[in-house]
């Protein structure tokens, strides 16, 4: 049975080549592995080698022969039946690859939930700080899952760098609280391997600087892997933090890595505000199936708010908190930036303008409904963030905005950003690089 | 206390002991198989049905396959994107796999990984993983997960040479060494890092010796001989399911084909090349000594007819199999609910 030896695709590109030249000449006796060809490509010149074993019997096109397209039969040989070439069964020529596939129609910016529930009332609360509530938060998931557990850098006998885990390798011991070496590639990649095979790894970031020495790991391992396989195996992994500014502590140490994360499909995304958002958020983050990134802020951990006291507090990723009710402008924010943004319609109000916060709380998937449906009742919009402008999460809001509520729109709308600089140390110049609420009221204010 | 590297270096029993008859010729069946299956790719991608990045694990076989003589049930494989041979030996289908290289539904990620991203829950793969080097911090967490569980299963975690290099090769070294953590380290050392020859890379001189700074044990493995691998990587195995800690294997091996399809290997001679398939070939060294255990050559002749079909059914397959519905683009990102 005769074998057809096709001109072949030595290159992802590739759909013709020169036949630079014959190594065999008809009657050859072929070996696998021997090689009968040079082909030119776009790349490179390739050597071909055979496959089959048997006599060269035909060569159908000529060496020099330019431009022969990718699965011509270049030449034919005798060899044993069992070693027949494939016949390309039903084989559909693979899809002519266009500039530019027409993608299938999808809403721009789908709405992501149903329609917004009024928040549970979950009654009694108490007063806690941030960094209480965070702790709170992993322990009672520990408390529940034993797949659960915290490591990184000084979480366990240094009980924590900024003090989250204190008392946690008490409760739980070092098998559940892991101290690991400054390696954060290394304990990352070891997180999630961990999280593949079905553990619940809370995995701390001293700072989320840190963690772009792990990036790699989050995105194309955690975040790429439940799609790359089909769905067979993902992630459930908490990676959590300090994100953005903290004080004085300059350019490395001061950045906001929200819109880094945000860009990610495969990824949650939240930036608890309050102790409530920071349990609330917290346990939601463990139980999520899904890389979920906690990104937490320094200056916060200190602050108090009321908590709810009922053990089984909850919040869901996905849905942001009107914080302040409003009617002439809606202001978004996340993180500290909630303050900054609260401040703002304080001042506001003084000038007789009534402004709707909006606590974001989970940034990816955006509660686009939230925010639109305050839009189409203020008809202004001012998003606040620390991070840097360009391509930051302001540009999303705004264009979510506009996507969904153009028409309501009675001025375009206005981003509130961190200054697009390094941070600097110099305590004035870092008080003027991250947004006031004075910026805010001067964004709200020219929208009038 | 560590077993000191230098000590452990050296093997009492003789390879010859480490397989019988008919262990040597399941492993040489699989052997086979993974030869067959890389061949019939690289002729489908040639047909332009395979696309993108294929690495093909021609020359390399005996060191998956000796390896996996060594381990059973829960014990996970990871490894680089030179995965289908690992696929193959861990007992995937022929089928899920080629389907998946051609990037249709019947592939193991239902056509979304590709050549270089497919994984199987049930036989314990981890993955094909396209990113040099981050499959050793994966791995490494998958010892993990068995000590944080306390079983006695362990993670077989393979790299490149050219990966060894890398920092999170030393740190997940650490990690192990610090932890006790079961997880055996395989370089597959088949000299060229894409162009880039061990020399030309590594300082080390011996990266079996890269297990010293950790006091971890290790061996240096004539990984062109299945019953060497076997052996060592028994000795490896039973290491780490005592506890002991991790283990590192330097498999010196070879790959007869490019880096990739599109390789066109100028920083090698020929002659190197069919040196290496004349005169080490694991087929060929593994059929020798199976011809003095009593194994006919007809025998194998019939092995191989019928290992062929079953290639030749996989690639009909992966030519048949529909390619994924539009649908499917938007399908597991997240895990739902």
């Amino acid at each position: 049975m005769p074998i057809d030896i096709l001109m072949p695709a030595l290159s992802p590109t590739m759909t013709e080549g020169k036949l630079a030249k014959w190594l065999k000449k008809a009657g050859d006796e072929i070996k696998s592995g021997d090689v009968i060809a040079e082909i030119e490509t776009d790349k490179a010149t390739m050597e071909v080698e055979a496959v089959d074993e048997g006599t060269l019997s035909e060569i159908l096109v000529a060496e020099g022969t330019e431009g022969v397209p990718v699965n011509t039969v270049i030449a034919r040989m005798g060899g044993e039946a069992m070693q027949a070439a494939p016949a390309p069964v039903a084989a559909p020529a693979p899809a002519p690859v266009a500039a530019s596939p027409a993608p299938p129609p999808l809403p721009a910016a789908p709405m992501t939930h149903a329609p917004a529930a009024v928040e549970k009332d979950w009654g009694v609360t108490r007063t806690m700080t941030v960094r209480e509530a965070l702790r709170e938060g992993m322990s009672r998931e520990m408390r529940a899952d034993a797949d659960v557990f915290l490591m990184g850098e000084e979480v366990a006998q240094y009980q924590g760098a900024y003090k989250i885990s204190q008392g946690m390798l008490d409760e739980f011991g070092p098998k559940r609280v892991i101290d690991t070496p400054i390696t954060e590639h290394g304990f990352t990649g070891m997180a999630v391997g961990a999280a593949m095979n079905g553990l619940k790894p809370i995995v701390e970031f001293m700072t989320f600087n840190f963690a772009m020495q792990a990036i790699d790991q989050i995105i194309n391992s955690a975040a790429k892997t439940l799609y790359m396989s089909g769905g067979q195996m993902g992630s459930p992994i908490v990676f959590r933090g300090p994100n953005g500014a903290a004080a004085r502590v300059g350019a490395q140490h001061s950045q906001c890595y929200a819109s880094w994360y945000a860009h990610c499909p495969g990824l949650k995304v939240v930036a608890p505000w309050s102790a409530a958002d920071a349990l609330g958020l917290m346990r939601a983050a463990i139980r999520d199936p899904n890389p979920v990134i906690v990104l937490e802020n320094e200056i916060l951990y200190g602050h108090s708010f009321e908590v709810p006291v009922d053990e089984d507090f909850i919040l869901p990723i996905g849905k942001a908190k009107i914080e302040r009710a409003g009617t002439d402008v809606t202001i978004a924010a996340f993180s500290i930036m909630v303050d900054v943004a609260l401040k703002a319609a304080d001042a506001l109000a003084e000038k007789g303008i009534s402004a709707e916060v909006i606590n974001l709380r989970t940034v990816r998937p955006l509660d686009v409904e939230t925010l639109v449906n305050s839009v189409k009742k203020t008809s202004r919009f001012v998003s606040v963030e620390e991070g840097w402008p360009f391509a930051g999460i302001g540009s999303e809001l705004c264009t979510t905005v506009i996507e969904h509520a153009f028409d309501w729109l009675d001025a375009p709308p206005a981003r509130v950003a961190g200054i697009d600089v390094p941070m600097p140390y110099a305590a004035n110049l870092e008080k003027l690089a991250l947004p006031q609420p004075q910026w805010v009221v001067d964004a709200v204010s020219k929208l009038f | 206390m560590a077993v000191s590297p230098d000590k452990s270096r050296k093997s009492a029993r003789k390879p010859a002991d480490a397989m019988d008859r008919d262990e040597l010729l399941k492993a040489y069946e699989t052997m086979l198989l993974i030869r067959r299956f890389e061949e019939k790719a690289g002729q489908l991608y040639g047909m332009g049905l395979i696309a993108g990045f294929c690495h093909l694990y021609i020359g390399q076989e005996a060191v998956v396959v000796g390896m996996q003589h060594c381990i059973g049930e829960g014990d996970e494989i990871i490894t680089s994107y030179r995965d289908h041979g690992h696929m193959l030996a861990a007992g995937m289908d022929p089928k899920g796999v080629m389907a998946e290289l051609t990037g249709r539904i019947g592939g193991y990620s239902k056509g979304k990984g590709g050549s270089m991203h497919m994984f199987s829950k049930e036989k314990g793969f981890f993955g094909g993983h396209g990113i040099v080097g981050a499959q050793v911090s994966l791995g490494t967490g998958l010892g993990f997960s068995n000590w944080y569980r306390g079983n006695d299963r362990v993670s077989l975690t393979y790299f490149g040479e050219g990966a060894s290099n890398q920092g999170q090769v030393y740190e997940s070294y650490n990690l192990a060494a610090l932890m006790k953590l079961p997880v055996v380290y395989i370089i597959e050392n088949n000299r060229y890092a894409m162009g880039t020859s061990v020399e030309r890379a590594s300082a080390s001189r011996d990266l079996s010796l890269n297990a010293v700074p950790w006091g971890m044990p290790s061996l240096s493995v004539d990984g062109m001989d299945v019953l060497a691998v076997k052996q060592a990587g028994a000795e490896a195995v039973a290491y780490c399911r005592a506890g002991k800690g991790p283990f590192l294997l330097e498999m010196k091996t070879y790959r007869y084909r490019g880096h990739s399809m599109s390789d066109p290997a100028k920083y090698r001679t020929r002659e190197e090349v069919q040196r290496m398939r004349a005169e080490h070939d694991c087929l060929d060294q593994a059929k020798t000594k199976l011809m003095t255990l009593g194994v006919t050559e007809a025998e194998l002749k019939a092995l191989d007819d019928r290992l062929k079909l079953s290639v030749q059914e996989a690639a009909d397959f992966a030519q048949v199999s529909p390619e994924p519905d539009a649908a499917e683009l938007y399908t597991d990102v997240l895990v739902e609910g």
